[in-house]
């Protein structure tokens, strides 16, 4: 008996946005008559912070700050079509919708200001915070609460956008599987070390490093937030998860939590993460989305690290403390090879 | 016709009186007949703890418990830690990002409310223990962990 | 746990000074979870709420011979018992809103049961207690059919017929094919000149995405015939238009209500309550609620497809993988769901982030006698990348390299010619990897840090190879046979990364990190980022234009010639489409 130490790597890519596009997203923008805007979506937030990324995506590109803007979501009778929240989509295609349509009320907005401030609205800029300057004029500036009021009660013009994005639906070629997949990739490597138990098969602390390439980080909090509990699933996925435990026969399946373990609080691994951005040119601002590739590279990683700890190949998964204790033993006693 | 019998118990304070079905679990009393909202639905099995509030201070899953239990006991919720002002374990969560789709979430905090409520100093382990009865699938619960632990901070330098 | 920004790299591809984006904000949920004031779908309350529970098959697979509800219809509370002649259109496969697959499911299986757990009927009662007496009340007679559990098995000539639809319990892909294919290049003289050979078979598990909110949805008849629909769905409008085809309604009749949900990692995309509950509430009047238990969330809403692989690669000794061959079964379930889906977009992720001059692939969607399985987290990849992960494992080890550096070696970069034919851009494998071993210190050799994506790539790592293919024999090099489509006038337009390549076989030029002009563009495709209207606080596009947009490149690959070939229905079958 005795505990062994391994070290496992892997890297991988993911998509972004569904396979082959044809999905589109999107968005309406308006202004209520004091400069506060509304975000108008069908898009689902499962937690991942849909409604607070289109909201930071809407107020970067309108100028305002992110307090003077509110997304709602998801009525039908409001909200226009949004494919849905899947395939790593959302960021993506909905981002690059409130994009087009937070320009289109910008515009109405910086076109209204040009009329107060007598000036051709190719030379106004915001500062984010509220205001309209005059570029290389400072001084000559009004507020975006003024310009989206006089806008509505001054000029007649509704301060609002609408925003769609599409990427074109792709054939594929039945013959050689061509096709244009989707425009955009996320990157990671991660290496994992752990500790094999070889009497009972257990592994224990495991302490996951990581690299999440995510194209830009639009909330570094909410990348944070996917990228943490993304690795936690992965690492449930790796040791412990199955509907079917004795798959392909459907004999001892769980019909509740206690019966289908995951990793509690108590069980979890460290995780050092960095995370680089080189911005998709098709990305809003740049993002791409980080909600699903996040728990892949543990799986290979932590069979990986097995490996280089006790020698036996885990191929199958859940990789359960019962698998490899039975890989162990079937490699009869020489598990001390890589100790 | 089924069965209802009265019951009446006190919610975060407050006195309340319902008929409850036959056999009708505490979550569902809250939930349908009294309107509080705040404790979820996650399993009906006592397995996730979205489902948790208090009974005289202690934790219970309230969709393993008989509602006619708590006749004349105090039921306390989610919806009574936040009044005009938060309770600093909300404004915990909020500042560490220790929420993702938010539906474990009143389980949560009523967990870690009812553990500071008896020891207000506890070490990560007790935290840990605390809240192993409410299972959170986004977050990893480090998040979770570590806004407990700030409040904790606050109660050991005195208070904020 | 720790977590740091890198933004030393590529930083010169990326202008950081931004307003709002890049802040840690508060999210803009985050009052509403922590007070518990949050709209879930069930935290809407109707006056005389009623509740479904379904039947649901004993057997793996068994013919229904006769239903026998009168004892169940009595029983108190009962208020209506749906049936699969109920449902107006009662057979749907979720993608036919993108005209994908062919029609295979029930809302309630009517001659047949596939799946152990497959609804029969629905019961609407007045409470939760009393639709499960009444489901236990319920007699079916069943003829059990022989079942098969096992995708190796169910492809075999005489194994039972899981799904009418599809005879050989076979997904039917593109030109009618059984399998999906990937062929770029010819692998087998490369395996016979391989120094080594790395074989594996490996095995995913079925996975229940276990959302702590369960699947749900509420339906209530609002006011002028409309319905209204709180819902957990993961795709609004995508639910909407599965009942709106599945119930025979027009779409402005109904009012779907979600986009707050209770966690969801693909386990809420199949539309399975919503149907059910409008139809309850079309059938009884009255506002009806059906949510799955926590035994229906584990084993009968649909999982993560089990898949196999076998997987071989070829080695040359300098550490180049020179063939990889993928077979892989994704495990179905009775019906298609969006598995056959997941198939191409895993045909798609192949060979994985690595630069491969033969790449060989089948990849089949089985139907077997289990739960439909269904989208999660990673949906199509996760499965692929372990088995390809730990081939890199094996590979390095068969070549006494290092694992990392082994990865380095293959890792794809810009310009690199893809095995589904588009130029890879934007990569970001090498930096990933180089900035994961910084964390520990891992050595890598001086080489392996010196490496980028933005170099190296490109030249002759752009060609596509002779391609060897069964039905058209030998492709020459270069032959794209796939017309790209261009953006529609007026859309938001594709950008230049992964690109369409020109059928002419020339390697693109390889990509340089000096700077270059920003492309000038047809009106309908922009090439750079978008950062917003002109005029915004934010700076326009960076300077540097990431060297897959570059010029020549896009231009070439703007529609262009095509090598004639028979056009294909973009799906495998044809007349799916709604009304």
């Amino acid at each position: 008996m005795a505990i062994y130490k391994g070290r496992g790597v892997c890297a991988m890519n993911y998509p972004i946005g569904m396979n082959l596009g044809g999905d589109p997203s999107q968005a309406l923008v308006h202004s209520n008559p004091d400069g506060k805007f509304t975000v108008t979506l069908s898009s689902i937030d499962l937690g991942q912070g849909m409604k607070s990324v289109s909201r930071q995506v809407a107020a970067e590109t309108l100028g305002v700050p992110v307090a003077d803007v509110y997304v709602d979501t998801a009525d039908s009778d409001t909200g226009p079509q949004c494919m849905g929240s899947f395939a790593s989509r959302g960021t993506h295609r909905v981002g690059n919708a409130v994009i087009a349509a937070a320009k289109e009320a910008r515009a109405v907005m910086l076109e209204a200001a040009a009329e107060e401030l007598e000036v051709n609205a190719v030379d106004l800029e915001t500062d984010g915070l509220g205001n309209i300057l005059v570029k290389g004029a400072p001084g000559r500036s009004i507020t975006t609460q003024e310009a989206c009021n006089v806008a509505q009660f001054k000029y007649g013009q509704s301060v609002s956008g609408r925003g769609i994005f599409l990427i074109p639906m792709s054939d594929v070629d039945p013959d050689t599987g061509e096709m244009t997949t989707v425009s955009c990739f996320a990157h990671m490597a991660m290496i994992v070390d752990l500790e094999v138990d070889d009497e009972t098969g257990e592994v224990f602390n495991v302490r996951m490093n990581s690299a999440y390439e995510v194209g830009r980080a639009l909330n570094p909090k909410l990348v944070e937030q996917q990228l943490v509990g993304g690795a936690w699933m992965g690492l449930s996925h790796a040791l412990y998860e199955t509907t079917e435990p004795c798959y392909p026969s459907r004999d001892h399946r769980p019909y509740s939590f206690s019966s289908y373990p995951m990793p509690g609080p108590g069980d979890l691994a460290s995780h050092g993460i960095s995370i680089l951005e080189r911005p998709a040119p098709d990305g809003p601002f740049g993002g791409k989305g980080v909600g699903e590739m996040c728990a892949n590279p543990v799986l290979p990683a932590v069979a990986n690290a097995i490996y280089d700890a006790v020698g036996v190949e885990m191929d199958e998964l859940p990789m359960t403390a019962e698998k490899i204790l039975r890989a162990i033993r079937a490699k009869a006693g020489r598990a001390g090879d890589n100790g | 016709m089924m069965v209802k019998k009265p019951l009446e118990f006190r919610l975060n304070g407050t006195e309340v009186a319902v008929f409850a079905d036959e056999a009708e679990n505490l979550l569902s009393v809250l939930r349908a007949k009294v309107g509080d909202l705040t404790p979820k639905y996650g399993c009906g099995q006592g397995g996730c703890g979205a489902c948790m509030v208090t009974i005289d201070g202690r934790t219970v899953l309230s969709c393993i418990t008989l509602a006619e239990t708590v006749a004349g006991a105090d039921v306390g919720t989610l919806a009574g830690l936040s009044g005009e002002r938060l309770d600093p374990l909300q404004e915990a969560f909020m500042d560490g990002f220790a929420a993702q789709c938010g539906y474990c979430t009143p389980g949560m905090i009523v967990a870690a409310r009812a553990l500071l409520q008896h020891n207000p100093t506890p070490d990560r382990d007790q935290i840990i223990e605390a809240i192993s009865d409410n299972i959170c699938r986004c977050t990893g619960y480090e998040p979770i962990i570590e806004a407990i632990q700030s409040v904790v901070a606050q109660e050991r330098a005195g208070g904020s | 746990m720790s977590v740091d920004f890198r933004k030393d790299i590529f930083a010169k591809e990326r202008d950081d000074n931004l307003n709002e984006i890049g802040k840690p904000t508060r999210r803009q949920d985050i009052l509403g979870h922590v007070t518990g004031r949050s709209p879930f779908f069930d935290d809407h309350r109707f006056d005389g709420l009623l509740h479904i529970k379904c039947v649901r098959s004993p057997h793996h697979h068994a013919r229904i011979r006769a239903i026998d509800t009168t004892r169940a219809e009595t029983m108190p509370g009962v208020v209506r018992i749906i049936r699969g002649s109920d449902v107006p259109v009662n057979l749907n496969t979720l993608l036919s809103l993108l005209d994908f697959g062919k029609d295979d499911e029930p809302v309630l299986a009517e001659s047949k049961v596939a799946y152990m757990g497959e609804p029969v009927l629905a019961i609407v009662a007045q409470s939760e207690a009393q639709a499960h007496e009444a489901v236990a009340a319920v007699r079916i007679d069943y003829e059990v059919l022989p079942h098969v559990l096992d995708v190796e098995e169910a492809i075999k000539p005489g194994a039972a017929v899981v799904n009418e639809t599809y005879p050989g319990n076979k997904f039917e892909f593109y030109g009618g094919n059984d399998h999906q294919k990937l062929r770029f290049g010819d692998v087998a003289p490369a395996f016979a000149r391989a120094d080594h050979i790395v074989e594996g078979r490996y095995q995913m598990a079925p996975i229940e995405q276990a959302p702590i909110e369960p699947n749900g949805a509420i339906a209530a008849p609002q006011t002028n015939d409309r319905y209204v629909c709180y819902t957990s769905t993961q795709g609004l409008f995508f639910s909407l238009g599965t009942v709106a085809k599945l119930l025979n309604v027009e779409s402005n009749r109904l009012h779907f209500i979600g986009g707050t949900v209770g966690g969801g990692f693909g386990g809420k995309v199949d539309s399975l309550c919503e149907p059910l509950a409008i139809l309850g509430a079309m059938l009884t009047g009255r506002a009806v609620r059906y949510v799955l238990d926590r035994a229906e969330e584990m084993q009968v809403s649909a999982p993560r497809s089990a898949e196999l692989w076998y997987v071989k690669d070829g080695l040359a000794a300098d550490g180049r993988i020179i063939a990889r061959q993928l077979t892989g079964y994704f495990d179905s379930g009775a019906y298609t769901r969006l598995t056959g889906y997941g198939v191409v977009k895993c045909i798609g992720h192949l060979p994985g982030p690595y630069t491969i001059p033969n790449v060989h692939s089948d990849a089949y969607c089985v139907y077997t006698n289990r739960t439909p399985a269904t989208a999660m987290r990673g949906f199509g990849v996760t499965a692929v990348d372990f088995a390809i992960e730990r081939q890199m494992d094996k590979g390095a080890r068969a070549l006494g390299m290092d694992p990392f550096e082994f990865r380095l070696i293959n890792a794809y970069r810009d310009g690199d010619m893809k095995a589904h034919r588009r130029l890879a851009g934007n990569c970001a494998l090498i930096e990933s990897i180089q900035a994961a071993a910084e964390r520990v210190d891992y050595p890598l050799g001086a080489e392996f840090r010196a490496m980028t994506s933005m170099s190296g790539g490109g030249g002759e790592r752009a060609l596509i190879p002779p391609t060897r293919t069964e039905r058209l024999g030998m492709l020459p090099a270069g032959t794209s046979t796939v017309e790209v489509k261009t953006t529609a006038p007026g859309l938001v337009p594709q950008f230049g990364v992964d690109l369409p390549v020109p059928a002419t076989g020339l390697p693109a030029p390889s990509p340089t990190p000096t700077p270059v002009p920003a492309p000038k563009a047809p009106e309908t495709r922009a090439t750079t980022y978008d950062y917003g209207a002109s005029g915004l606080s934010a700076p326009p596009a960076p300077k540097e234009v990431p060297p897959a947009t570059e010029p020549a490149a896009l231009t070439k690959s703007q529609p262009g010639p095509v090598t004639p070939k028979p056009r294909y229905s973009r799906y495998s079958s044809l007349g799916n489409r709604r009304r």
